[in-house]
């Protein structure tokens, strides 16, 4: 009985929807990612989805906290707690014998600074102190100290660094000789004894004449947030919807893969934006970073990183399904590298080549040469382009893989 | 006291079957060991330059020879026109342009300074600095070579500079005494941030708890591998420091393994807080990653804290990798004893009873 | 295209660790248009793998399976497009509402915005969730997120709707809406039903029904075509209460006997020949009279393993210290404003199996932690094993035992490794671990599976490993926290015999189900809602308040239901 009744009404389905009406007769393969339905079908499914990842994104504070909370955070702490730029350097200087010439030369450390200068008159206690970690450095300023400047001798004035923070000790004995130059400059000048110096350098940095290590650092780190940000939130979101058992339930719709793809991508890619520009103007504004390139540039590029690193984030959440292995592996693939390989605080070209191939598939790399270019140097094309093209490599390499590894089968 | 053996041996048991765990106990400090100690270092040793020599004298020819053969610089480029400075610079080709002037001959040669251009890309500024210093040192042995084989006058008094600890200033014995200090960390933070929140996912923390061990016993079997695996970690990589990057180790080992087993209890303590405050694997995941980012950026591994705004500073005092680091580097590069390194080790102690005391009340009063 | 799902000879097999697990050994079905098919079969029988199979999830390994007259591997889209399908664990938006959630899947269906008002209301009338359009849906009870689940499923009329145990873990009440919804959309949309289930009891409300078993089809047909067979073959015993479940270990042991559960205050017995069973030694109160066969006993007759073993051998008697085993005196929790129990006050008598029933939310998890200490009460006075457990929680817990709803033992250790552990935990050493050990892994037959990794063990002997670390100790008192939740009708016979027999041994056993049959095998229960206690009894007592004159012997579940009507009505 039920079933003549079944067909008189053979195509109840497909009538009641009329808006996807063609469904039947224009799939062909399955799972292939075509749409089932052309036209409106598709956009109402699509907006559904955008929808519905809107509302979640509203009501589950965790995905705000990480567009927005943890690249200021992470920016407020990496932004004043790496800094490179000392000052007040604990240097001890040793008057062996007090007179005008130790002074003046002792004065010439209190002058700058660089240095917080702590007067000693004897080897042992400064030796003392260094060892202690009281001081940074010790500059022995010898009894005959007067002698020898009047001499014609080439006698040496010992310095002593603690070596231990290998970069610190050579910033450190860099600025020691540069304070000695130039008290020895005018000292030999103001006794007119003419001393012949064949080479004098004359030095010009570039883009950063202060050599303010907060202008680079801030562009740095801004990549690195955006690089764990990126990746933190598309990694979590995919693998919930795996654990949760939505995606099986969404999986019998008849929803496109693509369809599924930029339902999560595109809600995502506007929150990790909105992390982007809140980090941009703590860096204008908050860290004082100048900015020499255009905002379009900077926009058009943060636009290709975040769709890498979201589609990083998307293939990591596919292959794994697990929010938990997800997390572990976002942070892991995305925070190191890009603290280390990224040529951000070590230079790339130092390294060993092995590592050097390494960090060409690091996408921060590209990102980080472009911004420190964008926000120091102005709209370098020679950087920009190759950079922006690496970018859109592998924005394509991920986002096209995680097209292929999802399917919609649960195995 | 059996109890606890018999926990800490299904801990082990438990940690080193699930694929996970193996994963995090080794995978991790393996791949940080490697990329941290080829790739931190802020040495330079293949600096990009060109050459913009527009004298062409033997002068310039003896100074730039000196760049050549420093091994710091990779090759230089020849350029020939000023315009090229910009471009190179700017498309970050080369790092620096050495420019010698067109007189610069023919001045050194009458005895008048010469005068020589270096143009140096700021954009990272401690590259720049590190790079200006090379070359600043090849400039001040060129001049003092120069005066020396013409019997010129020269300054009568120079710089000698010495590095107590590290003569010759490598970068790398600094960070790998830091990494010896930020592997025990993950790891043993790892192993035990995740501990009990695995085991409150899983369900078996109830099965755990209707047994009638007390929650101290709990938590001292849940400390016990944590410390284990820690020290474990720690010797490992104390030998890799010692024997792969030959790092002096000139302090006592039984200086170096009060600070290990003092800053275990630290991490091990702040591990079980964090586990005992999370329901999930995740939410101990998110903890412990919360708490090591900041814990080693305020270290001083990477960047001097003396560097940092005073307030920063302060919370630098509650990070006890801060004090490990120190510990750490005292007893390999300088070979502190416990004199000097009690000032550290007290303040590590403070932090293991207080997160551990915090942990075990957590425990009590988070049972439900 | 008669048939809207057909299967012929469908393999499909999974890659479990190092082993091949095979779901479905080559079937071939065909379901009748219109109507409700159950899918009937124990745990691990393959029918959720068919339910993927026929929604076009997974690919099989051989054969075909063909969906409204699509080839659901093939052609997956078109068949999703038209099928409706209800996973087992249905992936609601929990941060959503109940009105978004439907929004979203009338979105995903295509359900063109015209027609919507017209679907909501008929479900939402359907499914009585109209109040709570604007409630997120976490915040549902548990039949309610059922109930919204299959509304998601329902908004565009699929002409197949495939339900995957929709009714697990559900209550009987919410049970029996949803059974009325599905028969409403059978009566008026014209749908067909597959409907896969692990309670027997409903395969009698189906049209028809498949039972699976080891991926293979075991019989098709009208749930009468199962029962039939066994007509003059069923009998009920009645003998003592007290004696029940001597008088069914009893039973169960005779040659003759397939089957013997308690029901009520009577044994059931499945002989496998019309005879009544011998009953003439066991005493003149004893009756035998025949009953008519029901699906249950069908099921049974055809799937039983023949031989029966002892149920749970070398138990030693436990002498109970005093006579109350629990004492709950005015035991209250909240959490923040929320009262999840108020007030409770029963004792449970030593050597008793007690029940503790309610629907989801009753607050029935939240007591049973507080009497096994795992949560610490707000108010009230709490005696387990003659010890109070504000004072001395570690002296208590060292004599019970609890197993909790889901598998709780470390996954990735082996069986061995589980028990040595929970012996040590519990204060065994040397000799003593090393017999229990024997003990448990003879008595809970898993001498074979001693170093299997305990995870991957089938559901069934989880459940057994669990029993069996909970028991290490020979605890006074064993907690079950739903202990066969899921667990398939042969497992769960086998599992109360070895409740009934360590019963017998004077062991007192504290029990929560779903399952209303369970209940009867209670000495007492107590039902709650809200937090508070509604009815404590023996199930005869209980059933016997909910008798109305058209109705004089309720069963169990009638008497559940009827509690809460009243009780919600109040």
């Amino acid at each position: 009985m039920s079933t003549t009744s079944h067909e008189q009404r053979p195509d109840l389905a497909s009538e009641s929807g009329s808006g996807s009406g063609s469904e039947s007769g224009s799939v062909s393969g399955s799972g292939s990612g075509q749409p089932a339905a052309p036209g409106c079908g598709r956009n109402r499914r699509l907006r559904g989805l955008l929808r519905k990842e809107w509302l979640q994104i509203l009501r589950d504070p965790s995905s705000i906290a990480i567009a927005f909370v943890l690249p200021v955070a992470l920016l407020l702490l990496f932004g004043y707690g790496v800094s490179l730029d000392s000052k007040h350097v604990p240097v001890g200087i040793v008057i062996e014998l007090p007179g005008p010439e130790a002074a003046s030369f002792a004065g010439a450390f209190r002058q700058s600074q660089y240095f917080a200068p702590v007067f000693y008159a004897t080897r042992q206690e400064a030796r003392a102190a260094l060892r202690a970690h009281e001081l940074d450095g010790i500059v022995v300023i010898p009894a005959d100290f007067a002698q020898r400047l009047k001499g014609d001798r080439d006698a040496p004035v010992q310095v002593i660094v603690n070596g231990v923070n290998a970069n610190s000790a050579r910033l450190l004995s860099a600025y020691v000789q540069g304070v000695w130059s130039t008290w020895m400059q005018r000292e030999l000048s103001d006794r007119l004894i003419p001393v012949v110096q064949p080479v004098n350098p004359e030095t010009r940095i570039w883009f950063n004449p202060e050599v303010r290590s907060r202008n680079y650092l801030v562009p740095g780190l801004l990549v690195v947030n955006m690089t764990l940000v990126g990746a933190l939130l598309t990694a979590l979101v995919f693998a919930r919807e795996w654990e949760r058992g939505t995606l099986e339930a969404l999986m019998v719709t008849p929803v496109t893969l693509r369809e599924i793809l930029l339902g999560k991508l595109l809600p995502y890619f506007v929150l990790g934006m909105g992390g982007m520009v809140l980090s941009v103007l703590m860096a204008l504004f908050l860290f004082q970073v100048p900015m020499r390139g255009s905002l379009w540039v900077l926009a058009a590029c943060s636009t290709l990183f975040l769709l890498a690193a979201l589609g990083m984030g998307l293939l990591i959440s596919i292959v794994t399904r697990n929010q938990f292995v997800a997390g572990m592996i976002a942070i892991l693939a995305t925070f190191l590298p890009a603290f280390l390989l990224s040529g951000f605080l070590f230079d790339i070209d130092s390294m060993p080549v092995a590592v050097q191939a390494i960090t060409h598939l690091v996408a921060a790399r590209y990102f980080v040469a472009i911004l420190q270019t964008l926000f120091l140097a102005g709209d370098v094309w020679s950087v920009i382009l190759p950079n922006a093209a690496a970018l859109v490599l592998m924005a394509a390499f991920f986002l096209g893989l995680s097209r292929r590894r999802l399917h919609k089968r649960i195995e | 006291m059996h109890r606890i053996l018999a926990l800490v041996i299904k801990e082990f048991l438990a940690l080193f079957k699930d694929p996970r765990s193996r994963f995090v106990v080794i995978v991790p400090p393996l791949i940080q060991l490697l990329v941290f100690g080829y790739a931190a270092s802020y040495d330079l040793n293949n600096v990009q330059y060109a050459v913009y020599d527009r004298d062409g004298g033997y002068a310039a020819r003896e100074l730039l020879a000196r760049f050549e053969g420093s091994p710091t610089f990779s090759r230089a480029q020849r350029i020939e026109r000023q315009s090229e400075i910009a471009e190179l610079i700017d498309a970050r080709e080369v790092l620096l342009v050495v420019q010698v002037g067109p007189r610069f001959t023919a001045d050194i040669a009458a005895g008048r300074t010469a005068s020589v251009q270096i143009i140096i890309d700021g954009r990272n500024s401690n590259t720049a600095q590190v790079a200006l210093d090379y070359t600043n040192r090849i400039i001040t042995d060129f001049n003092r070579d120069w005066t020396a084989a013409r019997g010129l006058q020269g300054p009568p008094v120079h710089l000698v500079t010495r590095a107590w600890y590290n003569p010759n200033l490598e970068s790398r014995w600094f960070f790998v005494t830091g990494l010896v200090g930020i592997l025990t960390l993950v790891v043993t933070m790892m192993v035990t941030a995740m501990s009990v929140a695995r085991e409150r996912e899983q369900g078996t923390f109830d099965q755990l708890l209707v047994t009638p061990m007390r929650p101290t016993q709990i938590l001292v079997g849940k400390a016990v591998p944590g410390l284990l695996i820690g020290l474990f970690e720690a010797s490992l990589v104390v030998l890799v420091a010692v024997f792969w990057f030959e790092i002096p180790l000139v302090g006592s080992l039984a200086v170096l393994y009060t600070g290990i087993v003092l800053f275990l209890f630290a991490a091990v303590g702040v591990g079980l807080m964090i586990s005992s405050l999370a329901v999930t694997l995740q939410q101990a995941l998110l903890g412990a990653f919360l708490f090591m980012v900041p814990a080693v950026i305020l270290s001083g591994f990477a960047t001097p804290i003396a560097n940092m705004p005073e307030p920063v500073q302060w919370l630098t005092l509650g990070d006890p990798l801060r004090y490990y680091l120190i510990i750490l580097r005292g007893v390999f590069l300088e070979g502190a004893g416990f004199p000097l390194l009690v000032h550290e080790m007290w303040p590590l102690a403070v932090i293991a009873l207080a997160t551990l005391a915090a942990a075990g009340w957590l425990f009590r009063h988070r049972m439900g | 295209m008669s048939t809207p799902l057909a299967a012929s000879d469908l393999r499909k097999t999974f890659r479990s660790g190092k082993r091949t697990v095979t779901a479905l050994d080559g079937i071939s079905l065909a379901i009748a248009a219109g109507g409700v098919t159950g899918l009937i079969g124990p745990d691990g029988a393959g029918k959720t793998t068919l339910m993927r199979l026929a929604a076009g999830l997974l690919v099989p390994d051989a054969g075909s399976i063909v969906c409204l007259g699509h080839d659901a591997t093939r052609e997956s889209l078109a068949v999703q497009a038209k099928v409706g399908y209800m996973p087992q664990r249905f992936g609601l938006y929990e941060d959503l509402s109940v009105q978004e959630n439907l929004d979203l899947y009338a979105d995903l269906q295509g359900l063109p915005p015209a027609e919507r008002p017209d679907r909501y209301a008929r479900l939402t009338e359907m499914t009585g969730l109209g109040p709570f359009a604007d409630r997120l849906a976490g915040q549902l009870s548990g039949g309610m997120k059922q109930k919204l689940g299959l509304a998601c499923t329902l908004v565009r009329p699929p002409r197949l709707l495939l339900l995957d145990e929709p009714t697990v873990g559900v209550d009987p009440v919410s049970r029996r809406e949803l059974w009325d919804i599905v028969y409403t959309l059978v009566r008026d949309e014209d749908m067909t039903v597959l409907l896969s289930t692990a309670y027997l009891d409903e395969a009698e409300r189906c049209a028809d029904v498949i039972l699976l078993h080891q991926g293979r089809v075991v019989g098709q047909g009208p749930p009468a075509s199962f029962s039939d067979p066994l007509a003059g073959r069923t009998f009920l015993v009645t003998g003592p209460v007290a004696e029940r479940r001597r008088l069914q270990a009893s039973l169960a042991k005779r040659p003759g006997v397939l089957d013997a559960v308690l029901q009520g205050d009577a044994v059931r017995v499945v002989t496998d020949a019309a005879h009544p069973p011998d009953c003439d030694d066991l005493g003149d109160s004893v009756t035998c009279e025949p009953v008519s066969p029901r699906f249950e006993d069908g099921f049974i007759a055809r799937l039983k393993d023949k031989q029966d073993h002892a149920p749970l051998p070398g138990v030693a008697d436990v002498v109970a210290a005093e006579d109350e085993a629990i004492g709950v005196d005015g035991l209250t929790k909240r959490f923040g404003d929320f009262t999840a129990v108020d007030n409770l006050r029963f004792t449970v008598r030593s050597g008793e199996v007690f029940g503790l029933l309610g629907a989801n939310g009753a607050g029935k998890t939240t007591t049973f932690r507080m009497l096994c200490g795992l949560l610490p009460a707000t108010a009230g006075r709490l005696r387990v094993a003659g010890v109070d457990l504000r004072r001395a929680a570690a002296k208590a817990r060292g004599r019970i035992g609890y197993m909790s709803q889901k598998f709780s033992l470390y996954g990735n250790l082996s069986v061995r490794q589980n028990l040595d552990f929970f012996a040590r935990a519990y204060g065994l050493r040397g000799q003593g671990v090393r017999e229990r050990l024997d003990w448990a892994l003879s008595a809970f037959e898993l001498t074979d599976l001693a170093d299997a990794e305990s995870g991957t063990l089938p559901l069934g002997y989880r459940q057994r490993l669990a029993m069996a670390a909970a028991l290490l100790h020979e605890p006074e008192i064993l907690f079950l926290d739903e202990p066969t939740s899921g667990v398939d009708p042969l497992a769960r016979r086998e599992f109360w015999a070895r409740i009934n027999a360590l019963a017998e041994h004077g062991v007192t056993v504290l029990v929560t189900t779903h399952f209303m049959e369970e209940a009867e095998y209670c000495d007492r229960l107590v039902i709650m809602a809200a937090g508070a206690l509604l009815a404590v009894g023996t199930p005869a007592e209980i059933k016997a308040r909910a008798a109305r004159d058209d109705r004089p012997a309720p069963t169990m579940e009638d008497a559940f239901i009827a509690l809460i009507q009243q009780e919600g009505a109040a």
